[in-house]
């Protein structure tokens, strides 16, 4: 061993080795509390992010007359149920609205295997239409208007399995449901978008018009499809129209004319601002859940402080005899604050272990859940913020237990005396 | 006399009593002991004697009095610098040893260095060797023998080279046998390095193998007041 070995770190190394058992409770309560402060700051930044500018290449969503929140969720995110249908006619004439850029019908109502069914057309895949954020093909081609044909999301195929050249049979429902008769060729797999793309399966809207048992009703009468025969417009309906326009001022013009004038639709717009109310509405639960986890960084400093100062009742000989072979008090302070800093960089180190596993938990379950995947490795400002406090922290813990060891006194703590 | 590495003059050291008032402990006129110098201190329990090597070390600052080591009055300094000469030029023995638990012989030895200056390490294995434990020197304090931890002890007390080696009852918890081999290399050492040795011991057998003895009960007129420290 060099002379370099010899330093104040060796000291506090050593008494950190001493005491392991408390040093690594001590280390171990912080890495749980930095890592859950820096899991929910992370979680909350990126799935706002993700649900309000990531989530959709489409600017707006129309659908009938109810709750732009409730349309959001069911159109864009697969989630709630639908409010209702539009007549066929709504999609065709805003379809040929000047400034829309791009209107793909929905029509949902059907899953497999949990996995909501959506009928569309081929703009859905068309990226002349939609622009960079359009769902691409990771295998096969696109499903052909006319034929019983079904292209899935990228979590769909990786879950159920399922590849090009399978047959699937949709179920009637959201969720579960009896079978339709109606068998599906998959014939395209897309490639993940980390969006709720990935969560559906994709068939032609002519199909989810003519699965069995369904009804349109377009003209306010049912109305049943027979194999071979021809559907009136006038009786279709789709039960959303995602839209995409291009510019802002549409979308203004449109909101006023749906949403302020008109009775019979919903205009959702923009998408990012119907998800950002939901978050600021939801904000006060995750300053709840900031605050827990700040709590436990407190928690775990204070039990720096504990530990620390604890052992300083036993280490009074020991930090005697350093003074007695010269060591001053402000070295022996420095010791014990260099413990607790170390006691918080090992906590810190500790948490960025803990975030990874509890993002990679919650990103399982929301993708799961919604089709929105959270980065673990994506750069968060928290992730250098908590861990440099918590150092600071640990540091300023051990100026308590450090005055401490700056009043040991030799001739009190060195016995016997005579 | 050799030139002085220790000069006491008219130091005096009191403390305040758990009733309030104060208790002399320390009233040495003079007492000086030359460099290379090996001197016994006799003084039974209560004499003042710990307190006085606390004064010499510059552990406690006395209330009166001059206290030269290796010509430089350490009473006026301020703790810290009296904290660095006690590290270069006073080696210090203790009774108990006071070896430091969670460190190894060599690293023992090799700390009390540190704080001198850059960790003489070298040295600390040289020292470790003359006293026999070189195959010893990563071993903890609790697996050495009570007369091997006297040993690290005493390397200890020498790794900065010190013009002074003060050894509090540095027999005090061994045999016989053990006691008579830790004072012979004590001495032995002390004098390779060319460091004055103050030995204080209530030992009649300890303070008889020194040439030059001194009687803590005569020199402290605070012990003759029967004052207990």
């Amino acid at each position: 061993m060099s002379a370099r070995h010899y330093s104040l770190w060796l000291l506090a190394r050593r008494s950190l080795r001493q005491h392991a058992l408390s040093t690594f409770v001590t280390a171990l309560s912080l890495a749980l509390a930095s890592g859950l402060v820096m899991a929910v700051l992370a979680i909350g930044a990126q799935s706002r992010t993700a649900f309000t500018i990531e989530s959709t290449p489409f600017d707006a969503v129309l659908g009938a007359r109810g709750s732009q929140l409730q349309l959001v969720l069911n159109s864009v995110f697969h989630l709630e149920t639908s409010p209702g249908n539009l007549p066929w006619s709504t999609y065709t004439e805003i379809k040929t609205r000047p400034g829309v850029r791009a209107a793909v019908p929905y029509a949902v109502g059907d899953n497999w295997r949990g996995f909501r069914v959506v009928g569309t057309d081929a703009q859905m895949f068309d990226e002349r239409v939609l622009g960079p954020r359009t769902p691409k093909l990771a295998a096969g081609r696109i499903f052909d208007d006319t034929l019983r044909e079904a292209v899935l999301g990228s979590f769909v195929a990786s879950r159920t399995g399922a590849r090009v050249g399978d047959e699937i049979h949709p179920a009637h429902g959201v969720d579960e449901g009896h079978d339709h008769d109606e068998d599906y060729m998959i014939v395209g797999v897309l490639a993940p978008t980390n969006t709720p793309l990935d969560r559906c399966v994709w068939i032609p809207i002519e199909g989810m018009f003519r699965m069995g048992g369904h009804v349109l009703r377009g003209t306010g009468e049912e109305f049943h499809a027979e194999p071979g025969e021809a559907i009136p417009d006038e009786v279709k309906e789709v039960s959303a129209v995602l839209l995409a326009f291009t510019t802002p001022q549409v979308g203004l013009e449109l909101d006023r004319e749906i949403n302020k004038s008109g009775k019979d639709a919903t205009l959702a717009w923009p998408i990012a601002r119907v998800m950002a109310e939901l978050f600021d509405k939801l904000g006060w639960m995750n300053r709840v859940l900031v605050l827990v986890a700040g709590l436990t960084v407190l928690v775990g400093a204070a039990s720096i402080v504990a530990s620390l100062y604890d052992a300083m009742h036993q280490r009074r000989r020991e930090l005697a005899i350093l003074r007695a072979l010269g060591a001053r008090r402000g070295q022996l302070s420095a010791v014990v604050v260099l413990e607790a800093t170390t006691i918080a960089a090992l906590g810190a180190l500790g948490g960025f272990v803990v975030y990874f596993v509890i993002l990679l938990v919650a990103s399982g379950i929301l993708r799961a859940q919604t089709g929105v995947v959270l980065d673990p490795a994506q750069f968060d400002l928290a992730l250098v913020l908590v861990p440099a406090g918590l150092v600071l922290l640990g540091a300023l813990c051990g100026a308590i237990p450090a005055w401490k060891a700056y009043r040991v006194e030799v001739a009190d703590d060195l016995a016997p005396t005579s | 006399m050799a030139e002085a590495v220790l000069e006491i003059s008219g130091v005096r050291k009191a403390f305040v009593a758990p009733d309030g008032g104060r208790v002399e402990v320390l009233d040495v006129p003079s007492f000086v002991v030359g460099a290379g110098e090996q001197v016994a201190l006799r003084g039974q329990s209560g004499t003042g004697k710990t307190t006085l090597l606390h004064v010499i070390a510059g552990i406690v600052r006395p209330d009166a009095g001059t206290v030269k080591v290796a010509g430089r009055d350490i009473a006026p300094l301020s703790e810290a610098e009296r904290d660095a000469w006690r590290a270069r030029h006073v080696g210090y023995v203790f009774q108990t040893f006071n070896l430091l638990q969670g460190f190894t012989a060599l690293e023992n030895v090799a700390l009390a260095s540190m704080f001198a200056g850059p960790a003489k390490v070298e040295h600390a294995r040289e020292l470790l060797g003359r006293v026999g434990l070189e195959s010893r020197l990563e071993y903890s304090p609790r697996k050495l023998s009570i007369g091997q931890q006297q040993r690290v002890a005493v390397a200890r007390a020498l790794v900065n080279k010190p013009n002074l080696v003060l050894a509090d009852e540095p027999t005090g918890n061994l045999d016989r046998g053990n006691a008579d081999a830790a004072l012979a290399l004590l001495r032995e050492t002390c004098r390779e390095n060319g460091a004055a040795l103050l030995v204080v011991s209530h030992d009649e057998r300890v303070v008889a193998q020194f040439e030059r003895v001194l009687d803590l009960a005569e020199l402290n007129r605070a012990s003759r007041a029967e004052v207990r420290s």
